[in-house]
């Protein structure tokens, strides 16, 4: 009894003891030398493998951090600044510095404002409605509804709305990858400047329609009418195929441009409402026809 | 036993409700839209400006390149406007907008020209007047026909291949064409064998058109180089390397022309536009377009003007019945569902199908169960699960090597799928990425 106790003892250790060996002679011999470095950054890079950054994943993200001279073109959106800074200091280079962004879809096409006029039926992706027609409504620039970008998007930062057919960027999620940004079709989601209270004012439509056939396929259309162009204090709206774009570098977020809009088309997110402090902990924002825009999580209004 | 082509097929029922109605002539419609891009290519340059006065057949819009076309004014009248019209691609695309002149006889003329039997153009001529006439395939492709007919000097034809197969359902224009100008297609055949420098030519029909097979051959009798061949019914026989397949028994390699086997296809629309160009300086104006659907009064085969609202057509039918659903440019298999009537009919636009509610509805969309019906019916020997699967997993280039890109389109795999799985629609978005990848490497 004890004899087969020592024999199995016996036999376990001498083959462990001969796979260590064997482990140890093939580790050495076909070892791959790997810069400790790639795998330091590798630890403070966020661990996403979003590919927002350009690179499929993070640790080929951190090879070619480690690779390249210089690295003042690579940057990781999702850590922003605070990591590119540790990498930096890990690795000695510079880094440059951007401002955060987030995602904004520039569409407010819901069904009640924009009707459909036609049915579609196949299959239930963006790209592939976008390339057989221009859409279940008379508008061919704005939000197809089939959810291109939820489903691009890695941080459940996205839902898509059921009461208005449209996607909702939830900002305290978005890291701002911009795989949305790829994912959809007709180019309605932007990164915009994120600022500490999530303040933007932006044009919710891109329609480069002439302001009748426009107004006549989605009421909050852009017309072109100029109005918030001529509003505007510090030239930051130009006009360029009946449509506005609001420039965010020279936005000072004035608001001077939302009540003018006739179709209210320009959307202003988060600013508090005049003179009325209040805490809130989900705060559903809603615009005058009453449809719901953005939810965000305020904590200090 | 009738020939017919080696891989795969399908039977859709036939409905050629139109088959016994004589083409009507449409008169000019007050105001016509003609599109730039009516053929596949590099579209057309305009070169009429807003009030200028354009007569019938005077070039409006100039080739932009080798493979494009002229585009000429169907009507006479004025340009109204440059603008952007939803076409049938669901998009707005540039337009010219004439307003036909009223007071102007030529846009009310019936012109029924004599039969011009004798060639008098050199081959050269020959394929300059039918660039220079804007002729494209009116089969449905409108490839600019100038293209096939420059061949290169390392290629060596033997055979000109007529299409006069119309396999898609619904449709009769080539039928009734071949019918009621059979004459002028000879001659046309004739004239394109002339260009071709070829002295054998096949016309392919299927034997659904039974009088149109007895009349070719009443006609070509005495002709030994032309001959008829009867094919067994079997979509998409119409397809080129379907229908070379079926005649001649061979196989264009892959990502390859017919060229390359020696052959040139040609539509019967197309031959009949060549003919009307040739012996009677007439451009691409015009064509035959079937108006059907089972619940119209009265579905018929029009001569329509290029440019002419698909609207008017309806209006000429009866009106649009209770209950549709869907309007089609093109047949049922390989049709584009339009928006809305306002589309102009093109060159392309071989007929408007008018479906309703039973029909139009596509169903709820089941599990594949491997029972491998659409690679049996693919005729280019795809396998079109697998090519689905790939592009809805974004595995394109995988998708590339097995072949997306030599499928034709012609929905025999959806037509099959018991399981309603919409395998054309995943494998279209896949050749059109796959085709941007490969241009984006050069």
């Amino acid at each position: 009894m004890n004899e087969s106790i020592l024999n199995s003892v016996l036999l376990l250790v001498s083959l462990g003891a001969v796979t260590a060996l064997v482990l140890y002679v093939v580790s050495k011999k076909f070892y791959v030398y790997e810069d400790p470095l790639i795998a330091e950054v590798e630890d403070l890079l966020p661990g996403a493998n979003c590919a927002g950054c350009g690179s499929p994943g993070c640790k080929s993200f951190a090879e070619k951090l480690v690779g390249t001279e210089d690295i003042s073109d690579l940057f990781c959106p999702v850590g922003g600044n605070d990591t590119m800074k540790l990498v930096a200091e890990a690795l000695g280079k510079e880094v440059a510095e951007k401002d955060p962004t987030v995602a904004v879809v520039r569409c407010q096409g819901s069904c009640e404002v924009r009707p459909k006029t036609t049915e579609y039926q196949g299959p239930k992706s963006c790209a592939i409605s976008a390339m057989i027609y221009s859409g279940e409504t008379d508008c061919q620039y704005g939000c197809l509804g089939d959810g291109d970008c939820v489903t691009a998007c890695k941080f459940d930062a996205m839902f898509m709305d059921e009461t208005t057919g449209l996607p909702i960027v939830i900002t305290d999620k978005c890291t701002s990858c911009g795989m949305c940004v790829e994912a959809c079709p007709r180019d309605i989601i932007e990164m915009r400047p994120k600022n500490k209270r999530d303040l933007k004012v932006y044009v919710g439509c891109l329609n480069e329609e002439k302001g009748g056939i426009a107004k006549k396929a989605c009421s909050v259309a852009c017309i072109g009418c100029s109005k918030c162009e001529d509003v505007c204090p510090k030239d930051a709206i130009t006009m360029v195929n009946n449509l506005a774009y609001i420039d965010p570098e020279y936005c000072t977020l004035c608001r001077k441009c939302v009540p003018v809009c006739p179709t209210h088309s320009i959307i202003e997110t988060n600013f508090p409402p005049p003179k009325v402090k209040k805490v809130v902990e989900k705060k559903v924002e809603a615009d005058p026809s009453g449809e719901v825009k953005s939810v965000n999580l305020v904590k200090d209004a | 036993m009738l020939k017919t082509f080696s891989k795969g097929g399908i039977h859709p029922p036939e409905n050629k409700l139109t088959s016994s109605k004589n083409i009507k002539r449409l008169s000019a419609p007050k105001v016509v839209y003609v599109p730039i891009a009516q053929h596949i290519g590099i579209p057309a340059e305009i070169v009429v400006d807003r009030k200028d006065k354009v007569e019938i057949g005077q070039v409006i819009a100039k080739s932009g390149g080798f493979v494009s076309s002229n585009i000429h004014s169907p009507v006479a009248g004025t340009v109204t406007k440059l603008d952007m019209v939803i076409d049938s691609s669901g998009y707005k695309k540039q337009c010219i907008v004439i307003r036909t002149d009223a007071k102007n006889e030529a846009n009310f003329q019936e012109v029924d020209y004599p039969l011009k039997k004798e060639i008098t153009l050199e081959p050269a001529e020959i394929v300059k007047r039918i660039s220079d006439f804007g002729i494209v395939g009116l089969g449905g492709a409108t490839f600019p026909s100038h293209v096939k007919l420059n061949v290169k000097e390392d290629k060596k034809m033997d055979c000109l291949i007529i299409n006069g197969v119309e396999c898609e359902p619904y449709l009769t224009a080539d039928h009734r064409l071949m019918l009621e100008k059979g004459e002028e297609i000879v001659v046309g055949i004739k004239i394109l064998m002339k260009a071709l420098h070829v002295n054998k030519a096949v016309i392919g029909i299927e034997d659904n058109k039974h009088d149109a097979v007895e009349l070719f051959k009443r006609l070509t009798a005495d002709e030994k180089e032309i001959q008829v061949a009867a094919l067994q019914v079997k979509y998409p026989q119409g397809g080129e390397k379907q229908l070379i397949s079926a005649i001649l028994n061979r196989e264009v390699p892959k990502n390859g022309l017919p060229m390359d086997v020696g052959v040139v296809v040609n539509n019967v629309g197309t031959v009949f536009a060549i003919y009307e160009a040739i012996q009677h300086n007439k451009p691409l104006i015009e064509r035959v377009v079937t108006v059907t659907g089972k619940k119209l009064d009265n579905p018929s085969n029009f001569w329509v003007k290029i440019g002419t609202p698909i609207k008017d057509l309806i209006e000429e039918v009866g009106g649009m019945p209770e209950g549709t659903r869907k309007i089609i440019n093109g047949g049922p298999m390989m049709g584009k569902a339009i928006k809305n009537t306002d589309v102009p009919v093109t060159k392309g636009t071989s007929g408007i199908l008018i479906v309703n509610e039973d029909e139009a509805c596509r169903g709820e969309v089941k599990n594949c169960i491997r029972c491998g019906e659409c690679v049996n019916v693919c005729p280019m020997g795809l396998e079109p699960h697998l090519l689905m699967n790939l592009t809805e997993k974004g595995m394109y280039e995988k998708a590339a090597q097995e072949d997306i890109m030599t499928c034709i389109e012609c929905g025999s795999c959806s037509y099959v799928c018991p399981s309603n799985r919409p395998l054309l629609d995943y494998i279209r978005f896949g050749k059109n990425i796959t085709k941007n990848l490969a241009s984006s490497k050069n």
